[in-house]
């Protein structure tokens, strides 16, 4: 039982990191295609400047609780997805930085070399992202004893390129959503028209990606087990058609939260296909980690359960008033403040 | 070189590199929101000119102590992976309340902090940096939690092939955890203090805004001289702790290679490991040793060569860095004390400002040396008695380890002296107007 409960949360800490740490990946890899001048740049970071950083730390706790819930899942994973996840780390390190850096000497060429630094550091976690968990979704080669049998490659397989592809689609109308919310003027519309471009080549994708996944992966074996999982992927599906309905109708929050309700429940969607498994293995279904020989011991799950009920609530209510309380419009006036970045 | 070595390497530049930018995010929060609240409670605008600028290095730095933190997340599952699975169920745990506790609050407030200078009151404001410094030192308490318990493993026993929880209370309260935790952010705030004061000292000698950098050494060398001050009070029953936890690693620290009563200590001392012997020992304090280790000038203390030899930390690192750490701590007091003294007239001091200056580096290199002594002497356990660090490694091919030592090397060399570079930019450029 708890087992199952800690696979909810685990799943969840995953889909709200996404869709959170989504727009700002996504914005940060438009950066040049939607700036024009210094002013939209300008404009751009300080529109994820407060909450970046908030937003991140949904990561360092989906790992922390996947090492505290699931221990050996944790030790798998990170070892197998080695080369990955460190690519993945060099590039949220340089991407952090670059908020704090960029600023700080006045030279075009610092900002540039900045600028590009954004741009790496924030398509390449989103394209990893996607890879890495379209790998476990159809199964990663891992045999008897947890052991990866592949390297960096093996995961640059046809699906597992499809889920990055559709990670970085997500992220990217989730993103121009934001500036389009976040500004106004020629940038906000430069924002819009983009996620209006690049809607149409997300359904697209993700219409071949959800055939793709009843081909290469047995998620759908769920759903046919237990009927009433269709809710998940049909909010998506709806929230995904929502989306366009209000970039058509310029009503950018509404378009915003809705991309957010698509990257929360594809994720749901990913998640709950696995149950109970963490990480398949693509070698042997029964070397995967699951629940069950995957988990932490009763306390510590109830430990951990106890500190989550209060704490993720109270987390989520004191970034949600940093998001209400800051989430105005970053304008030309807004970047004469002192502390600006 | 293998995959351990490499892996072990690896960690310890990923650790090190974080550890030049923790301790002053810990204590230059604290100290920002110190002059924050001063400026809330006397109105008085250059300590809000003070919060600022002393703020603007703290982000500067803060900036590289997140990002490099997560790195260390990462390694215990990609580099030391059967650790993980060994001890997950503890260690894991600790991590993830860390995270869920104070690293969600550090970083929400953090972005607050900046963007809201003219959005709230004052005391409001003020709040938001305190949330910030409670936060980050929170933060320390649950990874000090977490190293004390691979340093002095308590509350578990050995099930299902693992090490299991059973008893929570204990591993949060376990003294080893609590004295490793004071003396840890002790040595921060004596880094903070030092920080401030040498950059007061750069400005002062050269008499600019001189009003405004003595209110801010006056706050920082008095932070400076409490810290320092308690800092060998706690690390003496640190010191006394580790005599009864970890005996080998005390051994090593002392190079004290014969078990013997009423053991003296001796304050010029060269360690020979390959002779099991000391090649120089002179100027002994008698009974000094048994007297700091066990609270008593007669008591025995173990030796080295009562344990064998795979059971024995490398002698030579961790006696130097322990000797080092400690003489350097001594020297903080001194420096701080003088500071304190001529607080007052401090502006005329050139030499002690110089020497402010030159200070700023001593407690990084302390600092370091603590985590060399804490990490190397614990050698060659990863958790001390319960599981080796040879037996905790990840199975992963040697390029694997290889490029990704050579990636952090080059990047953490290239982002350190950006840094360094922005931090005396920024620092000697002095506060706006």
């Amino acid at each position: 039982m708890l087992e199952t409960i800690w696979f909810i949360l685990w799943g969840v800490l995953w889909a709200v990191y996404f869709m959170l740490d989504g727009f700002d990946l996504g914005l940060g890899t438009l950066l040049p295609v939607l700036s024009k001048n210094e002013t939209d740049r300008r404009i751009i970071y300080n529109s994820m400047g407060p909450f970046w950083d908030g937003n991140e730390v949904w990561l360092i706790t989906a790992g922390g609780a996947t090492f505290a819930a699931f221990p050996v899942a944790y030790a798998v994973m990170f070892n197998g997805l080695y080369s990955a996840l460190l690519l993945l780390l060099f590039a949220l390190i340089i991407r952090g930085v670059c908020f704090e850096f960029r600023n700080k000497i006045d030279s075009d060429g610092w900002r540039g070399l900045w600028d590009a630094a954004m741009v790496i550091g924030s398509f390449l976690p989103a394209l990893l992202l996607g890879v890495a968990f379209a790998n476990i979704f159809e199964g990663l080669p891992i045999d008897q004893d947890g052991v990866f049998q592949g390297g960096l490659f093996t995961l640059l397989n046809p699906y597992g390129l499809a889920g990055g592809v559709l990670f970085v689609l997500l992220f990217l109308v989730h993103g121009s959503l934001w500036l389009a919310l976040k500004s106004e003027g020629a940038l906000q519309q430069r924002a819009g028209a983009m996620a209006k471009k690049l809607w149409p080549v997300l359904l697209v994708v993700a219409v071949l990606f959800l055939a793709f996944t009843l081909v290469a992966t047995d998620l759908f074996n769920n759903y046919f087990k237990m009927p009433v999982l269709w809710i998940l992927p049909l909010i998506a599906v709806l929230a995904l058609l929502g989306t366009f309905v209000f970039i058509r109708q310029a009503a950018w929050l509404k378009a915003w939260l809705s991309s957010a309700v698509t990257i929360l429940f594809v994720t749901f969607f990913g998640v709950a296909g696995l149950f109970p498994r963490l990480l398949p293995s693509s070698l042997n279904p029964a070397y995967s980690i699951t629940i069950q020989n995957g988990a932490a011991s009763q306390l510590t799950l109830k430990i951990m359960l106890v500190v989550a009920l209060i704490m993720v609530p109270i987390v989520i209510a004191y970034q949600l008033w940093v998001y209400l309380f800051l989430g105005n419009k970053v304008t030309e006036k807004d970047l004469a403040y002192e502390e600006a970045y | 070189m293998d995959v351990l070595m490499l892996s072990r390497l690896q960690f310890a530049v990923a650790t090190m590199f974080h550890f030049l930018f923790v301790p002053l995010t810990l204590g230059l929060s604290i100290l920002t929101a110190i002059y924050e609240t001063m400026y809330v409670k006397t109105g008085d605008e250059d300590y809000k000119r003070a919060a600022k600028f002393w703020g603007k290095l703290f982000l500067i730095n803060f900036a590289l102590g997140v990002v490099t933190g997560i790195t260390l997340e990462f390694q215990f599952g990609t580099n030391w992976s059967s650790y993980s699975k060994y001890v997950g169920d503890i260690f894991g745990s600790l991590l993830a309340i860390e995270a869920t506790l104070a690293f969600y609050l550090e970083s929400t407030f953090i972005g607050v902090w900046i963007f809201t200078w003219n959005k709230v009151k004052p005391k409001t404001h003020a709040l938001f940096i305190w949330l910030v410094a409670i936060a980050s030192n929170i933060s320390a308490l649950w990874i000090l939690i977490a190293n004390g318990w691979m340093q002095h493993p308590v509350g578990y026993t050995m099930r299902n092939g693992r090490a299991e929880l059973v008893d929570f209370w204990a591993v949060i309260t376990n003294k080893f955890a609590v004295l490793e935790f004071m003396h840890t952010v002790s040595g921060a705030y004596i880094l903070a203090g030092f920080f401030v004061m040498g950059v007061c000292g750069y400005h002062l000698l050269r008499k600019n805004e001189v009003q405004f950098f003595k209110k801010s050494f006056n706050v920082a060398v008095t932070f400076a001289l409490v810290f320092a001050l308690f800092e060998a009070f706690n690390g003496h029953l640190h010191g006394a702790e580790v005599a009864e936890t970890q005996p080998a690693k005390l051994a090593a620290m002392e190079s004290h290679w014969e078990t013997a009563s009423s053991v003296p200590m001796y304050l010029l001392q060269i360690p020979d490991p390959a002779n099991e012997r000391n090649s120089v020992q002179a100027i002994p304090i008698p009974g000094m040793l048994s007297m700091l280790a066990h609270h008593d000038p007669s008591a025995t203390v173990k030796g080295l060569k009562d344990f064998p030899a795979s059971e024995r930390p490398p002698v030579t690192l961790t006696f130097w860095s322990f000797r080092l750490m400690v003489g350097l701590g001594f020297l903080f007091i001194l420096i701080a004390g003088l500071g304190w003294l001529k607080r007052n007239d401090i502006e005329n001091q050139a030499g002690l400002l110089k020497l402010f200056i030159y200070a700023i580096p001593l407690p990084y290199l302390a600092l370091e040396l603590g985590w060399a002594v804490a990490e190397v002497g614990r050698q060659p356990w990863i958790v001390y008695g319960l599981m080796k660090t040879a037996d905790a490694v990840s199975i992963l091919d040697v390029s694997q380890v290889a490029i990704s030592l050579t990636a952090f090397v080059v990047f953490y060399s290239i982002l350190g002296l950006i840094d360094f570079y922005l931090l005396s930019k920024y620092a000697r450029k002095g506060p706006v107007h």
